[in-house]
């Protein structure tokens, strides 16, 4: 047997170069709690690229490009690779989505979604470093100020 | 060109914009004459606003349509706790076009997608008020002939102003040169004069409005609240520091004119009233060709 920190997986999804610390930020955006099956996550790995970076690993589950895309939102280094057979059978490409339906909650307390049941909504105006702005109140909430619902 | 709504003026390209204000100088000229007879307008001010309110009211009893008013929103079914997405999904079966002035910021958004029937917004907090800012430059327009390469003029409370706000993105699109003249406290925000930069639109502020005026098409004057100042002294020096008054206008452009949302409190004394130079007043009774306009292309009786 060998040593490992985050042991690999037979078949499922790793998502890696996650931003040190947005590690349960990713779980939370793929509402992965709910999930039935194993879920891995590590943290603070040596990273050649980051310095330091997050791991998440979800076995016998291949992630939808569609629901992978919302990840960009918390963790836009984000990488991910599909395991088959222990393989990397195909790596994806996380984008930032065009609408970002119901994932993040506007920090405008006087913006309609705050008082009113309301799906929050919004569109992504700069990619890098990444700015969104509120269907609703018009708002532009920058990365940092981001807040998870 | 066909309208869903008039929610945002960031929503409108220029040629939108151009188009609005073409089909309401037809009406005002009487070249159009657009039949609303048998369409209800449902008016939501869920915070009052008598002017605007009797202004959408005007101009959609001018033109034969008829209006359903919720004048007293303490009365109404939102003091009980209904949601504006349940209000909305009534009224929509009542009218066939919704005007709504509501407080918080977004509202107006929410209410046209809760909907099929045509929205416009008549100020959703301190967000978008579209109709005061196309009214704007309809009395731009009428006053200068034209929108393109003018000279305007901004002041009073820049920073938290929502008509001033708006005015200076659309006027970005007719490449203006524009004045910024406000207190220290009160100078537009941060983000906005990025947005300019980025744009190219040549922006200056300015504290002293005498130094300027002689250059100006146009100055747009704004209230100064109260509220805004942390002290009352503060407050005092600057209230007079930016009063309108005739001493001020001395050697102004023949074509200059004053704009003012209203209504003013001190911000332009009435000794500038009977000035060829005031235009606040006329600007006023632009809001109703304007929003005879909207409501004749939302509900599809102009082509
Ligand atoms: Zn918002």
């Amino acid at each position: 047997m060998r040593a490992y920190k985050v042991y690999a997986i037979k078949n499922g999804t790793v998502i890696d170069h996650i931003p040190q610390g947005r590690a349960f930020k990713v779980i939370d955006v793929l509402d992965l709690e709910e999930e039935k099956g194993i879920v891995t996550c590590g943290m603070n790995f040596e990273s050649k690229r980051l310095g330091k970076k997050d791991v998440v690993k979800i076995e016998n589950k291949e992630l939808e490009p569609k629901e992978v895309n919302a990840i960009t939102i918390v963790a836009p280094t984000a990488t991910l690779n599909i395991i088959r057979n222990f393989k990397v059978a195909k790596k994806i490409k996380v984008k930032v989505p065009k609408v970002i339906e119901e994932i993040v909650e506007c920090n405008n307390p006087n913006c309609i979604t705050r008082n009113e049941k309301v799906p929050t909504k919004f569109y992504p105006i700069s990619g890098h470093p990444l700015e969104i702005k509120c269907h609703y109140c018009e708002r532009t909430i920058s990365y940092e100020e981001i807040t998870l619902l | 060109m066909k309208f869903q709504g008039i929610i945002s003026i960031n929503d409108l390209s220029k040629k939108e914009i151009l188009y609005i204000l073409d089909v309401a100088k037809k009406i005002e000229t009487g070249k159009t004459k657009p039949d609303l007879s048998g369409k209800v307008l449902s008016t939501l001010f869920f915070e009052p606003s008598t002017r605007t309110r009797f202004s959408f009211e005007s101009a959609m009893n001018r033109l034969g349509g008829r209006v359903i008013s919720m004048a007293e929103p303490k009365a109404s079914s939102l003091a009980k706790g209904e949601s504006l997405h349940d209000t909305v999904k009534v009224i929509e079966r009542y009218a066939d076009i919704i005007v709504i002035r509501h407080p918080q910021e977004g509202s107006a958004r929410w209410a046209a997608d809760s909907t099929k029937k045509p929205v416009i917004n008549a100020g959703d907090g301190a967000n978008q008020h579209p109709t005061q800012t196309l009214l704007d430059l309809y009395t731009i327009k009428k006053a200068q002939g034209k929108l393109n390469n003018l000279k305007v003029a901004m002041i009073g409370d820049l920073k938290y102003g929502r008509t001033v706000h708006s005015l200076t993105s659309a006027l970005s699109l007719f490449n203006c040169q524009l004045f910024f003249v406000s207190p220290e406290s009160l100078k537009m925000p941060e983000h906005i004069l990025e947005d300019l930069k980025k744009k190219k639109i040549k922006y200056s502020e300015h504290e002293d409005p005498s130094k300027i005026i002689n250059k100006l098409d146009i100055l747009y004057a704004t209230r100064i609240q109260k509220e805004r100042f942390p002290d009352e002294a503060e407050y005092e020096k600057v209230k007079h520091a930016y009063v309108i008054d005739v001493s001020l206008l001395k050697n102004v452009k023949k074509n200059f004119r004053i704009m003012h949302p209203l209504p003013r409190v001190s911000e332009i004394s009435t000794n500038v009233d009977g000035t060829p130079y005031a235009f606040y007043f006329e600007q006023a009774g632009f809001g109703i060709p304007v929003r005879q306009a909207l409501l004749s292309l939302l509900l599809g009786k102009v082509k």
